[in-house]
Protein backbone atom coordinates (compact mmCIF):
# COMPACT_ATOMS: atom_id res chain seq x y z
CA UNK A 1 0.00 0.00 0.00
CA UNK A 2 1.50 3.43 -1.18
CA UNK A 3 1.82 5.53 1.75
CA UNK A 4 -1.24 8.18 1.20
CA UNK A 5 -1.33 11.71 0.70
CA UNK A 6 -3.92 14.21 2.03
CA UNK A 7 -4.57 17.99 0.80
CA UNK A 8 -6.37 20.94 1.79
CA UNK A 9 -6.79 24.29 0.32
CA UNK A 10 -8.81 26.85 2.17
CA UNK A 11 -9.21 30.31 0.37
CA UNK A 12 -8.58 33.73 2.74
CA UNK A 13 -9.03 36.82 0.75
CA UNK A 14 -6.94 36.37 -2.35
CA UNK A 15 -4.26 33.98 -0.43
CA UNK A 16 -5.01 30.03 -0.62
CA UNK A 17 -3.73 28.25 2.66
CA UNK A 18 -2.78 25.18 1.22
CA UNK A 19 -2.10 22.26 3.85
CA UNK A 20 -0.44 19.06 2.78
CA UNK A 21 0.50 15.57 4.63
CA UNK A 22 2.39 13.13 3.27
CA UNK A 23 3.19 10.05 4.44
CA UNK A 24 6.87 8.83 4.02
CA UNK A 25 8.95 7.03 6.49
CA UNK A 26 12.04 9.72 5.76
CA UNK A 27 14.60 7.54 7.02
CA UNK A 28 17.53 9.18 7.37
CA UNK A 29 20.32 6.62 7.08
CA UNK A 30 21.94 6.80 9.93
CA UNK A 31 19.31 4.47 12.20
CA UNK A 32 20.13 1.08 12.37
CA UNK A 33 16.88 -1.80 12.34
CA UNK A 34 16.16 -4.50 14.33
CA UNK A 35 18.83 -6.33 12.74
CA UNK A 36 21.99 -4.09 13.75
CA UNK A 37 22.09 -3.14 10.36
CA UNK A 38 21.82 0.56 9.44
CA UNK A 39 18.67 1.47 7.38
CA UNK A 40 19.14 3.13 4.11
CA UNK A 41 18.14 6.22 3.57
CA UNK A 42 14.86 6.58 2.17
CA UNK A 43 13.73 10.78 1.85
CA UNK A 44 11.82 12.90 0.19
CA UNK A 45 14.34 15.05 -1.91
CA UNK A 46 12.24 17.49 -4.05
CA UNK A 47 8.59 18.43 -3.46
CA UNK A 48 6.73 20.46 -6.59
CA UNK A 49 3.39 22.47 -6.35
CA UNK A 50 1.95 23.31 -8.90
CA UNK A 51 -1.15 25.78 -9.66
CA UNK A 52 -3.15 25.02 -12.33
CA UNK A 53 -0.50 22.79 -13.90
CA UNK A 54 1.94 25.78 -14.05
CA UNK A 55 4.47 25.53 -11.23
CA UNK A 56 4.92 27.92 -8.85
CA UNK A 57 7.47 26.63 -5.98
CA UNK A 58 10.03 23.83 -6.04
CA UNK A 59 11.43 22.73 -3.18
CA UNK A 60 14.29 20.66 -1.98
CA UNK A 61 13.88 19.26 1.39
CA UNK A 62 16.40 16.30 3.20
CA UNK A 63 16.75 13.32 5.69
CA UNK A 64 16.26 16.77 8.58
CA UNK A 65 12.38 16.25 8.01
CA UNK A 66 10.37 14.52 10.29
CA UNK A 67 7.93 10.93 9.45
CA UNK A 68 4.85 11.87 7.84
CA UNK A 69 5.94 15.37 7.14
CA UNK A 70 3.09 18.28 6.79
CA UNK A 71 3.89 21.36 4.69
CA UNK A 72 1.40 24.81 5.10
CA UNK A 73 1.95 27.25 2.62
CA UNK A 74 0.26 30.44 1.26
CA UNK A 75 -0.32 30.55 -2.52
CA UNK A 76 -1.28 34.58 -3.47
CA UNK A 77 -3.87 35.30 -6.32
CA UNK A 78 -5.59 32.13 -5.85
CA UNK A 79 -9.11 32.16 -6.91
CA UNK A 80 -11.36 29.69 -5.67
CA UNK A 81 -11.73 26.71 -7.72
CA UNK A 82 -8.13 26.64 -8.68
CA UNK A 83 -6.34 23.25 -8.83
CA UNK A 84 -3.60 22.54 -6.64
CA UNK A 85 -1.45 19.88 -7.12
CA UNK A 86 1.39 18.43 -4.85
CA UNK A 87 4.29 15.95 -5.78
CA UNK A 88 7.14 14.57 -4.19
CA UNK A 89 10.36 12.65 -5.49
CA UNK A 90 12.42 10.83 -3.28
CA UNK A 91 15.51 9.13 -3.51
CA UNK A 92 14.89 6.20 -4.65
CA UNK A 93 12.72 7.97 -7.72
CA UNK A 94 9.37 6.93 -5.80
CA UNK A 95 6.70 9.39 -6.12
CA UNK A 96 3.24 10.48 -4.89
CA UNK A 97 1.30 13.59 -6.05
CA UNK A 98 -2.66 14.82 -4.73
CA UNK A 99 -4.31 17.52 -5.88
CA UNK A 100 -7.40 19.60 -5.11
CA UNK A 101 -9.59 22.54 -6.02
CA UNK A 102 -9.19 25.50 -3.59
CA UNK A 103 -12.45 26.09 -1.93
CA UNK B 1 19.41 45.46 52.56
CA UNK B 2 17.22 43.60 54.65
CA UNK B 3 14.49 44.13 52.61
CA UNK B 4 15.70 44.04 49.15
CA UNK B 5 17.17 40.65 50.57
CA UNK B 6 13.93 39.50 51.91
CA UNK B 7 12.23 40.74 48.14
CA UNK B 8 14.76 38.47 46.53
CA UNK B 9 13.82 35.41 48.54
CA UNK B 10 10.41 36.48 47.64
CA UNK B 11 10.79 36.29 43.93
CA UNK B 12 13.30 33.70 44.21
CA UNK B 13 10.16 31.57 45.83
CA UNK B 14 7.46 33.01 43.08
CA UNK B 15 10.12 31.80 40.49
CA UNK B 16 10.21 28.25 41.93
CA UNK B 17 6.47 28.55 42.07
CA UNK B 18 6.00 29.11 39.05
CA UNK B 19 8.40 26.60 37.55
CA UNK B 20 6.13 23.42 37.06
CA UNK B 21 3.05 26.00 36.03
CA UNK B 22 5.18 27.51 33.34
CA UNK B 23 6.43 24.67 32.26
CA UNK B 24 3.41 23.54 31.87
CA UNK B 25 2.06 25.92 29.40
CA UNK B 26 5.46 25.83 27.25
CA UNK B 27 4.44 21.47 27.00
CA UNK B 28 0.91 23.13 25.72
CA UNK B 29 2.27 25.56 23.20
CA UNK B 30 4.14 21.74 22.27
CA UNK B 31 1.48 19.83 21.77
CA UNK B 32 -0.43 22.45 20.27
CA UNK B 33 2.34 22.65 17.80
CA UNK B 34 2.47 19.02 16.91
CA UNK B 35 -1.45 18.53 16.81
CA UNK B 36 -1.29 21.11 13.88
CA UNK B 37 0.90 18.88 12.00
CA UNK B 38 -0.70 15.54 13.32
CA UNK B 39 -0.44 12.97 10.17
CA UNK B 40 -3.72 11.23 12.34
CA UNK B 41 -5.72 11.69 8.98
CA UNK B 42 -3.09 9.27 7.20
CA UNK B 43 -3.74 6.63 9.56
CA UNK B 44 -7.35 7.31 9.12
CA UNK B 45 -7.20 7.01 5.56
CA UNK B 46 -5.39 3.48 5.12
CA UNK B 47 -8.08 2.47 7.81
CA UNK B 48 -10.65 3.19 5.35
CA UNK B 49 -9.32 1.13 2.85
CA UNK B 50 -8.79 -1.80 5.44
CA UNK B 51 -12.20 -1.29 6.31
CA UNK B 52 -13.16 -1.41 2.74
CA UNK B 53 -10.62 -4.68 1.73
CA UNK B 54 -12.08 -8.21 1.30
CA UNK B 55 -9.79 -10.84 3.74
CA UNK B 56 -10.41 -13.71 5.41
CA UNK B 57 -11.58 -17.20 4.81
CA UNK B 58 -14.83 -15.43 3.73
CA UNK B 59 -13.25 -12.81 1.84
CA UNK B 60 -15.77 -10.16 3.21
CA UNK B 61 -14.59 -6.53 4.01
CA UNK B 62 -15.86 -5.13 7.69
CA UNK B 63 -17.90 -2.86 5.73
CA UNK B 64 -21.30 -4.98 7.42
CA UNK B 65 -20.18 -4.95 10.40
CA UNK B 66 -22.19 -3.53 13.54
CA UNK B 67 -20.41 -1.44 15.84
CA UNK B 68 -24.11 -0.73 17.62
CA UNK B 69 -25.28 1.94 15.40
CA UNK B 70 -26.59 -1.07 12.71
CA UNK B 71 -24.46 -2.39 10.31
CA UNK B 72 -22.20 -0.63 8.45
CA UNK B 73 -22.49 3.15 10.27
CA UNK B 74 -19.97 4.36 11.36
CA UNK B 75 -20.80 7.60 12.00
CA UNK B 76 -20.74 8.16 16.01
CA UNK B 77 -20.54 4.69 16.25
CA UNK B 78 -16.99 5.31 18.16
CA UNK B 79 -18.68 7.94 20.58
CA UNK B 80 -21.17 5.50 21.62
CA UNK B 81 -19.03 3.00 22.30
CA UNK B 82 -18.74 0.46 24.49
CA UNK B 83 -22.18 -0.58 24.89
CA UNK B 84 -23.66 -3.77 24.88
CA UNK B 85 -24.45 -6.16 21.92
CA UNK B 86 -27.61 -8.86 22.25
CA UNK B 87 -25.85 -11.15 19.56
CA UNK B 88 -23.02 -11.86 22.03
CA UNK B 89 -24.30 -11.37 25.27
CA UNK B 90 -21.85 -8.88 27.00
CA UNK B 91 -20.15 -5.49 26.58
CA UNK B 92 -17.86 -4.64 24.14
CA UNK B 93 -15.70 -1.23 22.99
CA UNK B 94 -14.55 -0.57 19.57
CA UNK B 95 -11.45 -3.08 19.21
CA UNK B 96 -13.15 -5.94 20.71
CA UNK B 97 -15.94 -5.15 18.49
CA UNK B 98 -13.98 -5.27 15.53
CA UNK B 99 -12.09 -8.02 16.24
CA UNK B 100 -15.66 -9.63 16.85
CA UNK B 101 -16.35 -8.66 13.11
CA UNK B 102 -12.87 -10.32 11.79
CA UNK B 103 -13.90 -13.12 13.68
CA UNK B 104 -17.87 -13.55 12.46
CA UNK B 105 -18.12 -11.71 9.03
CA UNK B 106 -14.52 -12.31 7.72
CA UNK B 107 -14.12 -16.08 9.22
CA UNK B 108 -10.89 -15.51 10.69
CA UNK B 109 -9.48 -17.08 13.91
CA UNK B 110 -8.96 -15.32 16.70
CA UNK B 111 -5.28 -16.73 17.00
CA UNK B 112 -4.73 -15.21 13.43
CA UNK B 113 -6.23 -11.70 14.20
CA UNK B 114 -4.82 -10.56 17.05
CA UNK B 115 -1.57 -12.33 16.14
CA UNK B 116 -0.27 -8.64 15.39
CA UNK B 117 -2.46 -5.89 17.07
CA UNK B 118 0.15 -2.99 17.88
CA UNK B 119 2.26 -2.38 15.08
CA UNK B 120 5.63 -0.28 14.99
CA UNK B 121 6.85 2.98 13.23
CA UNK B 122 7.57 1.56 9.76
CA UNK B 123 4.44 -1.02 10.26
CA UNK B 124 1.33 0.29 12.17
CA UNK B 125 -1.05 -2.78 12.82
CA UNK B 126 -4.32 -3.12 11.31
CA UNK B 127 -6.22 -3.22 14.15
CA UNK B 128 -4.44 0.86 14.63
CA UNK B 129 -5.40 1.85 11.13
CA UNK B 130 -8.73 0.58 11.69
CA UNK B 131 -9.16 2.17 15.25
CA UNK B 132 -8.28 5.57 13.62
CA UNK B 133 -10.66 5.42 11.17
CA UNK B 134 -13.34 4.51 13.47
CA UNK B 135 -12.74 7.02 16.15
CA UNK B 136 -11.84 9.55 13.00
CA UNK B 137 -15.76 9.33 12.24
CA UNK B 138 -17.13 10.62 15.15
CA UNK B 139 -15.47 14.10 15.56
CA UNK B 140 -17.89 16.38 17.27
CA UNK B 141 -19.83 13.47 18.63
CA UNK B 142 -20.44 13.75 22.23
CA UNK B 143 -19.17 10.75 24.25
CA UNK B 144 -22.35 8.57 25.48
CA UNK B 145 -21.34 5.35 26.08
CA UNK B 146 -24.15 2.41 27.23
CA UNK B 147 -25.42 3.07 30.54
CA UNK B 148 -29.10 1.56 30.56
CA UNK B 149 -28.84 -1.84 30.21
CA UNK B 150 -27.75 -3.89 33.34
CA UNK B 151 -24.82 -5.41 31.70
CA UNK B 152 -23.70 -1.83 31.22
CA UNK B 153 -24.26 -0.47 34.38
CA UNK B 154 -22.12 -3.86 35.81
CA UNK B 155 -19.27 -3.25 33.73
CA UNK B 156 -19.05 0.48 34.61
CA UNK B 157 -19.08 -1.10 38.33
CA UNK B 158 -16.66 -3.26 37.70
CA UNK B 159 -14.35 -1.05 35.92
CA UNK B 160 -14.91 1.68 38.71
CA UNK B 161 -13.83 -1.33 41.28
CA UNK B 162 -10.83 -2.36 39.26
CA UNK B 163 -9.41 1.14 39.08
CA UNK B 164 -8.52 0.91 42.82
CA UNK B 165 -7.63 -3.03 43.22
CA UNK B 166 -3.83 -3.18 44.41
CA UNK B 167 -2.05 -5.67 42.20
CA UNK B 168 1.25 -6.72 41.20
CA UNK B 169 4.61 -7.11 41.98
CA UNK B 170 4.52 -3.22 43.39
CA UNK B 171 1.05 -3.46 44.78
CA UNK B 172 -0.04 -0.73 42.35
CA UNK B 173 -3.62 0.21 41.38
CA UNK B 174 -4.81 2.82 38.67
CA UNK B 175 -5.33 5.08 41.50
CA UNK B 176 -1.59 4.95 42.92
CA UNK B 177 -0.22 7.38 39.96
CA UNK B 178 -4.04 8.54 38.73
CA UNK B 179 -5.40 9.48 41.92
CA UNK B 180 -4.13 12.59 42.92
CA UNK B 181 -3.83 15.86 41.75
CA UNK B 182 -1.06 17.66 40.25
CA UNK B 183 1.47 14.53 40.04
CA UNK B 184 3.28 13.90 36.47
CA UNK B 185 5.86 11.53 35.49
CA UNK B 186 8.84 13.67 33.74
CA UNK B 187 6.66 16.41 31.32
CA UNK B 188 3.53 14.44 31.63
CA UNK B 189 0.68 14.93 33.75
CA UNK B 190 -1.17 12.04 35.53
CA UNK B 191 -4.89 13.05 35.52
CA UNK B 192 -7.19 11.65 38.41
CA UNK B 193 -9.21 9.87 35.63
CA UNK B 194 -12.56 9.07 38.23
CA UNK B 195 -12.87 13.12 38.12
CA UNK B 196 -14.85 14.56 35.13
CA UNK B 197 -12.71 17.33 34.46
CA UNK B 198 -9.69 14.76 33.89
CA UNK B 199 -11.11 11.97 32.31
CA UNK B 200 -13.26 14.51 29.68
CA UNK B 201 -10.64 16.00 27.51
CA UNK B 202 -8.19 12.15 27.86
CA UNK B 203 -11.22 10.27 26.58
CA UNK B 204 -12.19 12.52 24.02
CA UNK B 205 -8.37 11.97 22.25
CA UNK B 206 -7.75 8.56 22.50
CA UNK B 207 -7.08 6.92 20.40
CA UNK B 208 -3.82 8.94 19.12
CA UNK B 209 -1.11 8.90 17.10
CA UNK B 210 2.17 9.50 19.53
CA UNK B 211 4.74 11.60 18.05
CA UNK B 212 8.19 10.80 19.94
CA UNK B 213 7.96 6.97 17.97
CA UNK B 214 5.87 8.08 15.21
CA UNK B 215 3.29 5.39 16.03
CA UNK B 216 -0.55 4.98 16.53
CA UNK B 217 -2.00 4.27 19.88
CA UNK B 218 -5.67 2.59 20.34
CA UNK B 219 -6.98 2.19 24.28
CA UNK B 220 -6.27 -0.89 24.49
CA UNK B 221 -2.38 -0.27 24.20
CA UNK B 222 -3.25 2.61 26.38
CA UNK B 223 -4.39 0.37 28.94
CA UNK B 224 -2.10 -2.56 28.62
CA UNK B 225 0.88 0.12 29.06
CA UNK B 226 -0.76 0.58 32.34
CA UNK B 227 -0.91 -2.30 33.84
CA UNK B 228 2.55 -3.10 32.32
CA UNK B 229 4.24 -0.20 34.10
CA UNK B 230 2.74 -1.71 37.07
CA UNK B 231 4.26 -4.94 36.66
CA UNK B 232 1.18 -6.73 36.22
CA UNK B 233 1.06 -9.34 33.36
CA UNK B 234 -1.28 -7.32 30.18
CA UNK B 235 -4.71 -8.56 30.34
CA UNK B 236 -6.24 -10.56 27.60
CA UNK B 237 -7.16 -9.01 24.55
CA UNK B 238 -10.70 -7.70 24.29
CA UNK B 239 -11.14 -9.03 28.44
CA UNK B 240 -13.85 -8.11 30.67
CA UNK B 241 -11.68 -6.31 32.59
CA UNK B 242 -9.97 -3.58 29.62
CA UNK B 243 -13.47 -3.33 28.30
CA UNK B 244 -14.92 -2.17 32.13
CA UNK B 245 -12.18 -0.07 32.44
CA UNK B 246 -12.89 1.51 29.48
CA UNK B 247 -16.53 1.49 30.14
CA UNK B 248 -15.69 3.30 33.37
CA UNK B 249 -13.65 6.08 31.96
CA UNK B 250 -15.66 6.34 29.18
CA UNK B 251 -18.64 7.07 31.36
CA UNK B 252 -16.39 9.70 33.84
CA UNK B 253 -16.01 10.89 30.30
CA UNK B 254 -19.24 11.13 28.87
CA UNK B 255 -21.05 14.18 27.16
CA UNK B 256 -17.59 15.36 26.37
CA UNK B 257 -17.29 15.92 22.53
CA UNK B 258 -14.89 13.35 20.82
CA UNK B 259 -12.01 15.37 19.40
CA UNK B 260 -9.72 12.66 18.12
CA UNK B 261 -8.16 10.71 17.03
CA UNK B 262 -5.42 12.72 19.09
CA UNK B 263 -1.64 13.42 19.22
CA UNK B 264 0.15 12.75 22.20
CA UNK B 265 3.59 13.55 23.15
Amino acid sequence: MADPMKIRATLKGDTADVRVLMGHPMETGQRKGPDGKLVPKHFIQEVTVRLNGKTVMEGQISQAVSRNPVFSFRVKGAKAGDKIEVSWLDNKGGTNKTETAIA
Amino acid sequence: MRVSGSSALLAAALALAAGPAAAQSQFEKYQKMVAEGSPVELFELVGEDLWKKKQGPKNASLEACDLGEGPGVLKGAYAHLPRYFRDVDRVMDLETRMLHCMMTLQGRSRDEATKRLFGNADKPSEMEYLSAYVAGRSRGQALAPGRSHPKEQASYELGKKLYFVRTGLWDFSCASCHGEEGKRIRMSELPVLYKPEAARPLMATWPAYRVSNSTFKTMQWRLNNCFSQMRTPEPVFGSEVVNALNMFLTVTAAGEPYRGPGTKR
